[in-house]
């Protein structure tokens, strides 16, 4: 590994002085073809880094395609990514380490084709990374079959006749289609051929990487390169060919640059305090009894009623009382798109044994708060079970005989206290006296924590009671 | 700390905090939503990070890249999100990364419904996407154990640097129960074959390709021995009145907890029943059913799916004994009553 470090005449810091990774006794030439545009473009990110002594803090991401061994040269941290994913990967090592300066070098078929969603989200997102974009229009890795970038009428593996609209599309232009979005604020095409575009690449090279490490923001650069291998041209043919039919279709230049408005963004900074993070979770220091005083005979009882009558509510209510006192307890909702039709219901299970199924078919207390509830569940009630009926909405009495009837005007108790909405705190009162299980102060306790406002509390506490009295009553 | 009545889903997020996870990517699917938006709530409000991806296939991704650069990083979903990471989680393999996914496992095939079963566990204990590979597998059945096991889940994946798997389904996703956190806070280890963007690590490469048939075979044989050691160390089970049964019912979540109900009844009635229940699936407690099949006269299989589970329970007792089954899909939770009289029938058909 020190070997990779020491600097050799001509090529810079960044790049490794022997490539060492590399498969095979040759570890000085690169796996690129003659006339290959990668090797020159990891050539020109090696210098800017290096020239801005960014080797260091620099993570390069290795797509799939031919420069997938790209970190067989890369002096830098290297992450190799499923195909079409760099810039998610990249996503996740930027905001892993936000110091870093994160490299995402894509081809084609990689950026333009399989991983068009991440590059547009990325992008979207103004992720803190330099998009190196290799657009040579061809799948080269694979064998020369088409890339989404490949000119109408090119021929390939996979469009032997070649590329017809009709059925390929067209080629895609990704640089334009990139600066449509807010969030990025440099993006540039280059043709990586003559001196005069091999210096523009350079800079802006050296502008995305330079923008990056101001914090900056998302910067994209698009440079067409030859693969003569893919193209079947000789090398000079595949740069003329890059001037005379690549560029008039994929036009160099820079497509969007709010660079200079751009103002540095920095992530928010990890609080590492431990009580912090228990406050943030909102965790309370303490011991919840783990058994209670008396021995609970499991209850399971079902509340149900309709959207907004806060049948749920009361369940959680009832369940963080019962857990309170060191009781086993627990709760679940009808979940999913009945939860939208407007009948609403939830188990809840309360015991002295460790519970068993939470989900309660057949309850030994239903609380039907409205019509469709009693409907719904009145047959389900065990034998000798209990079920409160809200007389303020449903008219008619139960349909059998081996059952506690239990009649309650949950609405119209509610609305003497003054909120019609707190039926489901009456129907917590008439369930405590009805079922000794656990105490009025235990219930008032957690009101107090999940009501916030001193009147709703007090009409709450009211409710409670009305619905206790009106149960002792029976 | 105090214990709070809290959805298993939400207390994924608790406990993955105290665990030290610094980073959540994910998107939304029913019934596992809650686990994002509890970690949308609560990872902010100490600078964590939390990302809604733009497809589960990128929230893999992220947690790949953010696996890569040493935090501890997880993801949440359920079955058709699960079949999109397949690829992600290969790749997470393969370049032996640590993270943690929470799979609230929901019907299918296809788009199914949102209702809970028990049929990803091919996909998530088998392995899933290509290659050869496995996921730690850990199999709460209560709001506690999704908890506890997501902080175990970091602790193995470092250790191991594998993917280690919470298995759950809607209904412990779903329901609130009390859950006691702990009272401290962990942080990731440094991990020093990690790239974070530092000359300390400038020399690591995170990886999974490896051109030469000798390389890879290497790496093959590596994973092959980590997987060995897992299920020479890892195995964890629980035993439900197991104490002369001579029919052993395995389950694991949800069911576990109706097997519980149906055996408790089915003992009262002089039934010899218990219940094995494993609580990691991979590594599946083998030699815990080898022991059983020892005594144990008949194995009662029961997952709400059409049988996956039961597979690995033939195997680990080299079909020694005979093992029945109830399954039940679609979404349908089966009733206690139902899975009472299906143990019933099979153990008339042991004695007889």
């Amino acid at each position: 590994m020190e070997k990779m470090e020491t600097v050799v005449k001509g090529k810079p810091e960044a790049l490794c002085a022997t490539f060492d990774r590399k498969e095979g006794s040759d570890k000085q030439t690169t796996h690129y073809c003659p006339g290959c545009g990668h090797g020159r473009v990891h050539k020109l990110i090696a210098e800017a880094l290096s020239d801005m002594g960014l080797g260091d803090k620099t993570v390069f991401i290795s797509p799939v395609g031919c420069s997938v061994f790209a970190y067989y040269y890369m002096n830098t941290g290297n992450v190799q990514a499923p195909h079409g994913r760099a810039p998610a990967v990249a996503t996740g090592v930027s905001r892993a380490n936000p110091n870093s300066i994160v490299i995402s070098y894509q081809g084609d078929g990689d950026l333009a084709a399989i991983g068009t969603a991440e590059i547009l989200h990325a992008a979207n997102r103004g992720e803190h990374l330099s998009v190196f974009f290799i657009n040579n229009a061809i799948y080269g890795m694979t064998g020369g079959q088409m890339a989404p970038t490949t000119l109408l009428g090119q021929k390939t593996q996979t469009t032997p006749r070649g590329r017809s609209a009709m059925n390929e599309g067209h080629p895609i232009r990704m640089a334009e289609i990139i600066a449509t979005l807010e969030a990025p604020i440099y993006v540039e095409r280059t043709s990586c051929t003559d001196t005069k575009g091999i210096m523009k690449t350079r800079k802006a090279i050296r502008k995305a990487i330079k923008l990056q490490s101001e914090k900056k923001g998302f910067t994209f650069v698009e440079i067409l390169t030859a693969c003569p291998t893919g193209w079947k041209k000789t090398p000079s043919d595949s740069i003329k060919w890059i001037q005379n039919e690549l560029e008039p279709y994929f036009k160099p230049g820079v497509y969007k640059d709010v660079s200079d408005k751009a103002e540095p963004l920095h992530r928010p900074e990890m609080i590492m305090d431990s009580e912090e993070i228990f406050k943030s979770l909102g965790l309370k220091k303490g011991k919840t009894p783990s058994s209670s005083a008396a021995a609970v005979e499991e209850k399971r009882i079902k509340i149900a009623g309709f959207g907004g009558q806060g049948a749920l509510t009361a369940g959680v209510m009832m369940a963080t009382a019962g857990m309170n006192e060191g009781l086993n307890v627990s709760w679940i909702p009808s979940y999913g798109p009945e939860m939208r039709g407007g009948t609403a219901n939830c188990s809840v299970i309360v015991s002295s044994k460790r519970i068993g199924n939470p989900l309660v078919r057949n309850p030994n207390i239903l609380i039907a708060m409205n019509g469709p509830s009693l409907d719904a569940f009145e047959n389900d009630v065990v034998q000798g079970g209990t079920i409160v009926v809200n007389s303020s909405l449903i008219e008619r009495k139960l349909s059998r005989s081996d059952v506690k009837a239990v009649y309650v005007p949950l609405t119209d108790i509610a609305a003497k206290v003054g909120l019609k909405a707190a039926a489901n705190s009456v129907a917590l009162g008439v369930f405590l006296g009805l079922e000794n299980i656990f105490s009025r102060e235990g219930i008032y306790e957690v009101l107090k924590t999940s009501l916030k406002k001193k009147d709703a509390l007090e009409i709450n506490i009211k409710a409670v009671n009305a619905g206790f009295e009106f149960a002792k009553t029976l | 700390m105090k214990k709070e009545l809290i959805k298993g889903n939400e207390a994924v997020i608790k406990g993955a905090i105290l665990s030290g996870c610094t980073h959540f990517f994910g998107y939304p699917i029913t019934p596992a939503s809650e686990i994002a938006q509890a970690a949308a709530h609560y990872l902010p409000l100490t600078g964590r990070t939390f990302i809604q991806a733009e497809s589960e296939i990128a929230a893999i991704n992220m947690v790949y890249g953010a696996a890569s650069a040493g935090v501890r990083t997880m993801t949440a979903s359920s079955g058709p999100g699960l079949s999109l990471k397949q690829e992600g989680i290969s790749y997470l393999a393969g370049a032996e990364l640590p993270a943690v996914i929470v799979d609230v496992m929901r019907a299918g095939p296809g788009l199914g419904n949102i209702f809970p079963e028990q049929s990803d566990y091919n996909q998530m204990v088998k392995g899933g996407g290509h290659g050869d590979y496995k996921n730690v597998v850990l199999a709460p059945n209560c709001a506690q154990e999704m908890c506890d096991m997501t902080m175990q889940a970091f602790e193995l994946a470092d250790q191991y640097r594998v993917t280690v798997v919470v298995l759950t389904d809607g209904n412990i996703g779903q329901t609130m129960e009390p859950v006691e956190f702990p009272e401290e806070v962990k942080k990731a280890p440094f991990k020093e074959w990690s790239v974070q963007g530092d000359a300390k690590t400038r020399k690591n490469l995170i990886t999974s390709i490896y051109m030469s048939t000798d390389a890879l075979s290497k790496l093959n044989i590596r994973l092959q021995k980590k997987y060995a050691e897992i299920e020479a160390k890892e195995q964890m089970w629980e035993d439900f009145l197991i104490d002369g049964a001579e029919m052993v019912v395995v389950a694991y979540g949800i069911m576990s907890r109706i097997s519980q109900n149906a055996i408790e009844e089915l003992r009262a009635k002089g039934l010899k029943v218990g219940m094995m229940r494993p609580k990691t699936l991979f590594p599946f407690p083998k030699k815990r059913l080898q022991e059983l099949a020892k005594t144990a006269k008949t194995f009662f299989v029961t997952e709400m799916c059409a049988g996956q589970m039961i597979d690995d329970v033939k195997l680990a007792i080299e079909h020694r004994r005979p093992v029945e089954f109830y399954g039940c899909y679609g979404g349908r939770t089966p009733a206690v009553e139902e899975l009472k009289e299906a143990i019933e029938l099979a153990y008339k058909k042991m004695v007889r």
